[in-house]
This record gives C-alpha cells, sequence and structure tokens, in this order.
C-alpha cells in the first residue's frame, strides 16, 4: 500500500542520535525504494492496456519532447567546452585533430547520459515529484487506493515506461549534438575540417561506448522516476512538502546518477 | 455494520483518538460532530484503513480490518464510497472522466452504459453541466459534489462522507442532505457523515456522536442531543444558535 501511516519520533536527543537516525532513515528510504521499483516492474506487464498504452505516450510526450529545447542548448555547448578544451590542449602537440576522438568517445560514454539525466532529473523528476506530491496531500492517492485502483500500477508504471525508453533516446540525441557542436568548434576555432573531425571520431570511439552509454541512459530514467515518485508519495503536510520533495528527488536523482554513473563505467572498463 | 473498539490513535505525538468505541448499525446515518482537530477525518480513516488503531480494533460486517491481506482489504474497501474533505478528484482529468473512473477500471460495462450513469450522477448531484471542466475549474462546493456522485457511482453499501456540506452555500448544502437521506431510504445506505455543520447533523442524523479531545463524549438521537447536559455539547449548541427548544422534535428513526 502506497499511503502510509504519518510517523512520529520525538527530537533526537544529541548528535549521535541524529547521525544514527539519518542513517537508519538512509537505509530504510533505499529499501522502500527497491520495493516500489519490483512492484513497478511487476505492474510492467499491464503496459499494453488501453489506458497504459495511452499514458505512457503521454509521459513520453512531456518526458521527451518538451525538454528537447533544454536538452539541445546543453548538449552542443557540452560538446563545444570539450572540443576547445581538448582542442586547446592538443593545439600544444599539433594534434587538434584528436578532439574527434576525444568528443565522441566523452560524449557518447559519459557526458551524453551524464547531461541527459541531470537535466531530467531537473525537468522532469521534479515535476512527477511535484505531482504525485500534490496528489498525495490532497488525499487522490488515497482515493485512488479506496477505489482499488493501485497507484503502482496507475501512475508509476506508464512513467517508468516512459523514462526507460525516453532515457536513451534523448542521451543518443544529446551525443549527436555535443558531436555537432564539437565539430563546429573545431572547424571555426582549431582550424580542424570537418571530414576529418567525424573520421577521427568514429576511428577512436568504439560501439561499446554506445551501449554503455545507452545502458546508462536507461538506468538514469529507472533512478529518476522511481527516486520521483517514491519522494512524490511519501509527500506530507501541504505545500510546504510538495516543495521538500521535489528538491528532495533533484538532489537524490543527481547523487545515484553520479554513483552509479561511475560504477557502471568501473565495472565495464576497468578489469 | 462498522464497529469500534476501544481503539486508540496517536498522530504526531498527540493522543488523537483515546479508546473510543461505538458501532454503526446498518442502514442508518451515523453522524460525527466535533471541533476542528477533534479527529473526526482520522475516525473515519480507520474505517477503510487508511489508518490503523495503534490499539483496538476496527470492525466491518463482523470481520476485523486490522490486520486483513491486501486482497481481502480490497473487498472490504470495495463495499464503501468515500468523499473526502476536499473531493480528491484527479487534477488531469474531466470531472466525468474522474467519475467514470471506478466504472471504467473495475467493472465490465460498456462505454454506453458508463457514461450513461455518469450522466444520470452528474444530474444527481446537480452539475450536469459541468462534466467537460477540469476539477480545477470549478468551484470547492462544486468539486465536493462530484467527489460525492464519484464516491456513490458503484452504488456502495457504506458511505463515508468527510464534511459533504461545508464550504457549500445554504441550499446547496440541504440538497446533498436531501441526497444522503435519499440514499438511506430509497437504497438501504449505510451512511457515515463527519460534519461541524450541526443543522445538518441534527436532520439527516440518526445518531449523533460528539467527539471532544479524543474521547465520545455524547453518542445519542438528535432529539436527546440537543438536550445534552453536557458542557461541551451545549457550548458546541450554543455556538450554532441551536436551542432545546428547537423544531428537532421530530420522528425517530431508524
Ligand atoms: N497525517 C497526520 N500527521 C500528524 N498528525 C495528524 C495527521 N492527520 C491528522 N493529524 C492530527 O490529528 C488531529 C485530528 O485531525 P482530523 O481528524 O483531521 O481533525 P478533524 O476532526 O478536523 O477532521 C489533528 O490534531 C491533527 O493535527
Ligand atoms: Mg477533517
Amino acid at each position: 500500500m502506497i499511503t502510509r501511516e504519518p510517523e512520529y519520533y520525538p527530537p533526537p536527543r544529541n548528535f549521535a542520535g541524529r547521525l544514527g537516525r539519518h542513517l537508519l532513515f538512509f537505509c530504510r528510504e533505499l529499501g522502500q525504494g527497491g520495493l516500489l521499483l519490483a512492484d513497478a516492474v511487476w505492474n510492467v506487464r499491464y503496459v499494453f492496456t488501453k489506458r497504459a498504452r495511452r499514458e505512457v505516450v503521454n509521459q513520453m510526450y512531456v518526458a521527451g519532447i518538451k525538454s528537447l529545447g533544454v536538452v539541445t542548448v546543453v548538449a552542443v555547448f557540452t560538446g563545444m567546452i570539450l572540443a576547445l578544451q581538448t582542442g586547446l590542449a592538443l593545439r600544444d602537440y599539433n594534434q587538434e585533430v584528436y578532439i574527434g576522438g576525444a568528443v565522441m568517445v566523452s560524449m557518447l560514454r559519459e557526458m551524453g547520459p551524464f547531461m541527459t539525466g541531470l537535466i531530467l532529473a531537473a525537468c522532469v523528476g521534479s515535476a512527477i515529484a511535484a505531482q504525485l506530491g500534490t496528489m498525495a496531500v490532497s488525499e487522490e492517492i488515497a482515493a485512488l487506493e479506496i477505489m482499488s485502483i493501485d497507484p503502482v500500477r496507475f501512475l508509476v508504471m506508464p512513467r517508468l515506461v516512459a523514462m526507460a525508453i525516453m532515457t536513451p533516446l534523448l542521451s543518443f540525441y544529446t551525443c549527436m549534438m555535443g558531436v555537432l557542436g564539437g565539430g563546429i568548434v573545431g572547424a571555426t576555432q582549431l582550424g580542424v575540417a570537418w571530414a576529418a573531425y567525424i573520421d577521427n571520431g568514429t576511428r577512436n570511439a568504439e560501439i561499446k561506448d554506445l551501449y554503455v552509454g545507452l545502458l546508462k541512459a536507461f538506468l538514469f530514467g529507472v533512478i529518476i522516476t522511481i527516486v520521483a515518485c517514491h519522494e512524490g508519495f511519501a509527500t506530507e503536510q501541504g505545500a510546504v512538502g510538495v516543495g521538500q520533495s521535489t528538491r528532495r528527488s533533484v538532489i537524490v536523482s543527481f547523487l545515484l546518477i553520479l554513483v552509479v554513473g561511475y560504477f557502471v563505467t568501473r565495472l565495464l572498463y576497468v578489469s | 455494520m462498522i464497529r469500534f473498539d476501544q481503539v486508540t490513535k496517536v498522530l504526531g505525538g498527540r493522543t488523537v483518538l483515546d479508546r473510543i468505541s461505538f458501532e454503526v448499525k446498518k442502514g442508518e446515518t451515523f453522524v460525527i460532530v466535533g471541533p476542528s482537530g477533534a479527529g473526526k477525518s482520522v475516525s473515519l480513516k480507520h474505517m477503510v484503513r487508511l489508518l490503523t488503531p495503534d490499539s483496538g480494533d476496527v470492525s466491518v460486517g463482523g470481520a476485523s480490518i486490522v490486520n486483513t491481506s491486501r486482497a481481502e482489504l480490497e473487498q472490504v474497501r470495495n463495499r464503501f464510497g468515500y468523499l473526502f474533505q476536499g473531493g480528491a478528484m484527479l487534477a488531469w482529468m474531466t470531472v466525468a472522466e474522474n467519475i467514470a473512473l471506478p466504472l471504467i477500471e473495475k467493472t465490465t460495462l460498456t462505454n454506453d452504459e458508463i457514461s450513461d450513469k455518469v450522466a444520470a450522477s452528474l444530474a444527481m448531484v446537480g452539475l450536469e453541466k459541468d462534466g467537460e471542466k477540469y476539477p480545477d475549474e470549478i468551484s470547492g462546493g462544486m468539486r465536493k459534489r462530484a467527489g460525492l456522485a464519484r464516491a456513490i457511482i458503484r452504488d456502495p453499501e457504506i458511505v463515508l462522507y468527510d464534511e459533504p456540506t461545508s464550504g457549500l452555500d445554504p441550499v446547496t448544502s440541504r440538497t446533498i442532505d436531501k441526497l444522503i437521506d435519499e440514499l438511506r431510504e430509497k437504497l438501504g445506505v449505510t451512511s457515515v457523515v463527519v460534519t461541524h455543520d450541526l443543522h445538518s447533523a441534527l436532520s439527516i442524523g440518526s445518531r449523533i456522536a460528539m467527539l471532544f479531545g479524543g474521547k465520545i463524549v455524547e453518542l445519542s438521537d438528535p432529539a436527546t442531543f440537543v438536550k445534552s447536559e453536557q458542557e461541551d455539547v451545549q457550548g458546541f449548541l450554543e455556538a450554532q444558535y441551536i436551542t432545546k427548544a428547537g423544531s428537532w422534535e421530530r420522528k425517530q428513526r431508524a
């Protein structure tokens, strides 16, 4: 059940108490998030019902198309910065053409999914947390449960599916835009021809880089949705609580994206 | 029908319900009155296990619901309609879609049957022109009426009303009162109504319970309720200009 008993704990007596409580709460949140994820994945079997299909498409539109503008700008500039930064260092050795490889590999493997994840956590995750949080404090979640409509199936599952599809797509798009941005800087600032830039890029990047990037993006999409839904459902205390949930969902998503991103790279590239 | 047995609930470090016992009988309209923060909504939530008692027992139709499984709880909840204090309509659906939701999700009715039923229930609560509006586009009172329509769309045996008339104008309030009364008379619906509107309580209630300081300080039929010697009850009555000599002597109800 999603609506939980409101909890109350007297304020901790000292620093150790506060620390211990934070630690316990952290473990509990992790466990609850894991359960929510399992529950949502279990409900994916209903994804082809009429309502779920419509909702998934709707959420894909909200998550993907609406953040396209901001994603584009961030991606192009990330590519430009990467190209300029490495290009200036490589110029000392007359090897500017290697910005092609540098930009493409780091966009595919790291920066693409990472930037997409951060943007979606800030735009989409926060919106999900705010929406579900508002629903929780206005008793809409409770109303669903009274009607025996499972909020996980009804609300979480479509968002999860939409984000799990949309984040890798957007991440790939980010990579392309980043490469484009790098190419523009290469051509205009560093004297690297477009063809040489692309050629160098494709020779240095492996197909594995693409796959790892997409895997990361997929994981980030799942993380963002589950964190946002969990924080939304746990909202208490009216409008103030909605603000807190939104903020927490963004912070927790950011941290998890960083940590998970690191470990995926560590696992798949360091042997 | 619904039995509270020594129910205690502590929320935010405060004992909101303190060993409360009462029983709602089948087919009656049981009214819970009391000042804001007395725990009226909290007791209503216990009836469908949106909250569970810290100690004591709540049973529906003779079976305890405190420790039932999820599937059994679903069975119990299917017998209830619940009108939440703010209406609790889903903001991204129109009023009509909101009301149709339980039918679409939980019944096998065809689309035509569903739209007929929805239209009929919209008319019943006087919202026939507002079905295509979104909850944010209608007033709080209208949202509440829409919530009422949704609560009773599946013809529940028991309906719980959380402040059905607060925030409504007097005329609409009486319409709602009449509606609750009709449901009882025609369909034998058991109702539990939470309110601080004593006029409404006295006119629809078969029995009235007053919650105060975590206890039930008075539980009686309307005619006896207005004559209560209890200080808290008297204060509450006087604050709403209800005197013992009023027109509250009326035929006894089942
Ligand atoms: N989720 C909650 N967390 C903490 N305290 C709560 C919660 N819900 C209700 N309470 C407390 O319980 C008391 C009774 O609330 P409620 O039943 O909503 O009052 P009312 O009789 O006006 O409906 C209030 O003092 C309120 O502060
Ligand atoms: Mg209340």
